[in-house]
């Protein structure tokens, strides 16, 4: 006679290292095979939507920091533009041209810390470590520019806060010199050490057409082999100015679109990253940052959905306007929500221990998924 | 590549007595206003269209118009009666690059918009937000839950909706601070 045998429903979270924050997943489980995900969110939950019906335009901005918390210039970089297009202002050349660079060093920061905690989930100190402390160097960047290590509130609608500190140009230059050799250093260290990809490849693989079916984007639809970047493909500000490649997954070491291959589309990333950053800093013109500032910020009447290309995929804002000071309404559109949508699908038939390496690789920041 | 005036007059022909609208005057982007019943059908279209190919879903969000009646009840807060509530998604084609929004109105006292998380499950937690937010009802939508709000929040509790009011109470604890 067989053994009776019943599925296990186990809770990994709310509080748990390795779901980056507070999400729990009440995971079914036959032995150690996972058989069902179910992810339950809103912990964090602050109706952000809610706040900005309250405020001004530009009192929305500080809370969009809020939001994806490693990667606050470019939510602010989003929500500015959005508003410009709803108002119709252009900006000054110089401004532009800050806005990308810090979004790009906003892209390798948010990178290095999805990378190291990825590492970091699957056992590997040091690479965390090194991550960090390459990332300071970019937080010293942005705390010299607006005075803020993590939440800037840099960017505004028509200009920024503050001009570029004196040595930032040179400082940034230097990273870049400094940072091109450590990226081969974590390729040694962690890229291609047996056990991560042991841990990584063919694991948690993403078709594209599923992937596209469920609105993922950044890295993650990249890395199922789908070329496709909104700074290329639906592009804003002056990305068209500049040559970079998209990374895409290829399966280098396992199959198209799995842990391994988002991983590595993140490292490529950072490169290209770099490539931007140089030709930026090579073109900044001169000039005032906030000649065009608006005196008033009162779009008309109309509706707008700007996206970009946060770090961790598209991050959209919709607005609706009724033509006063406060926005009608604000809604986000996440990529960690989306993203973190598709977790059912990867990680079924995997054994439990490869959910943890599934979930790092999605890259999530609970703060935006709950907003 | 299309404009939104051609996928406008596309879904016009081929959904005949189905209530179509455009709305071009928006500054930044046209809307297509369509049936909410008939919401599911006409996005399967879009979506298999040979023409229109919208294989992805960038956004979907709940929106309180607050075109109803403002009324103030017995202890002197407004609430709002009558008008609707809307959808509004916005589609993007991967292959053919162009975009439209549509937009969906169901009248507030009974906002049931048919769901289209099987034409793309990205709508899925798009809807439960929506429906946990604004309190838009998603017909055959597979596990229509709150998302973001606690499971046990009162029925009927919607927060972006303009009238809403924060409760007094939460499970016993007090809840303005």
């Amino acid at each position: 006679m067989a053994l009776r045998t019943e599925e296990l429903i186990l809770n990994v979270g709310p509080q748990h290292p390795s779901t980056h924050g507070v999400l729990r997943l009440e995971v079914e489980l036959e032995g150690e095979l996972v058989v069902k995900v179910k992810p339950h969110i809103g912990y964090l939950h602050r109706c952000f939507e809610k706040h900005a019906e309250a405020m001004t335009y530009p009192q929305v901005i500080p809370y969009t920091d809020r939001m994806d918390y490693l990667a606050s210039m470019y939510n602010n970089f989003g929500y500015v533009i959005a508003v410009e297009k709803l108002m119709g202002i252009e900006v000054p050349e110089r401004v532009e041209y800050i806005r990308v660079i810090m979004g790009e060093l906003q892209r390798i920061a948010s990178h290095m810390v999805a990378l190291g905690t990825y590492g970091l989930d699957l056992g590997a100190f040091t690479p965390f470590l090194y991550l960090f402390r390459d990332r300071e160097k970019i937080l010293t960047m942005f705390e010299m520019t607006c005075g803020a290590r993590l939440l800037y509130n840099y960017m505004w609608v028509g200009g920024l806060s503050h001009d570029l500190h004196p040595d930032f140009v040179r400082l940034a230059r230097e990273f870049i010199q400094y940072f091109r050799p450590n990226i081969v250093e974590l390729n040694n260290l962690l890229t291609y050490n047996k056990i991560f990809i042991e841990r990584t490849a063919h694991i948690g693989i993403l078709p594209a057409d599923t992937a596209i079916n469920y609105g993922i984007t950044g890295p993650m639809l990249r890395a199922s082999g789908v070329n496709w970047d909104l700074r290329k493909n639906d592009t804003y500000s002056i990305y068209n100015r500049f040559d970079f490649d998209i990374p895409v997954g290829q399966g280098h070491v396992g199959t198209v679109g799995d842990c391994w291959d988002r991983y590595y589309v993140r490292v490529l990333e950072m490169e290209q990253s770099m490539r931007i950053l140089e030709q930026a800093l090579d073109q900044l013109p001169e000039g005032d940052i906030n000649s065009d500032l608006p005196k008033r910020i009162k779009p008309p009447v109309g509706t707008v959905y700007q996206r970009v290309e946060n770090p961790k995929g598209e991050l959209g804002y919709f607005i609706i306007s009724d033509g006063s000071l406060n926005p009608f309404r604000v809604k986000v559109r996440g990529p960690s929500f989306v993203n973190l949508s598709v977790i059912n699908e990867l990680s079924r038939g995997h054994l439990i221990a490869d959910l943890i390496a599934i979930l790092g690789s999605i890259d999530i920041v609970l703060g935006e998924i709950d907003r | 590549m299309k404009k939104a005036e051609e996928i406008f007059e596309l879904i016009k022909s081929s959904f005949p007595g189905v209530t179509v609208e455009l709305s071009a005057d928006m500054p930044t982007e046209p809307i297509i206003s369509v049936d909410p019943l008939k919401v599911h059908e006409i996005c399967k279209f879009l979506r298999d269209n040979e023409d229109c190919k919208f294989d992805s879903l960038m956004n979907l969000s709940g929106v309180d118009d607050a075109n109803g009646e403002k009324i103030k009840d017995e202890d002197d807060s407004e609430i709002i009666k009558g008008g609707t509530l809307s959808v509004y998604y916005h589609l993007h084609s991967m292959s053919l690059n162009h975009k439209i929004t549509l937009r969906a109105s169901a009248p507030r006292e009974n906002p049931e918009v048919e769901s289209v998380d099987n034409v793309w499950k990205a709508a899925d937690w798009h809807e439960r937000e929506a429906y946990d937010m604004c309190g838009i009802k998603f017909l055959n939508h597979y596990d229509l839950r709150r998302i973001l709000m606690p499971y046990d929040w009162e029925d009927g509790s919607y927060p972006l909706r303009k009238d809403y009011k924060n409760p007094e109470f939460y499970n016993g604890m007090k809840v303005p601070y």
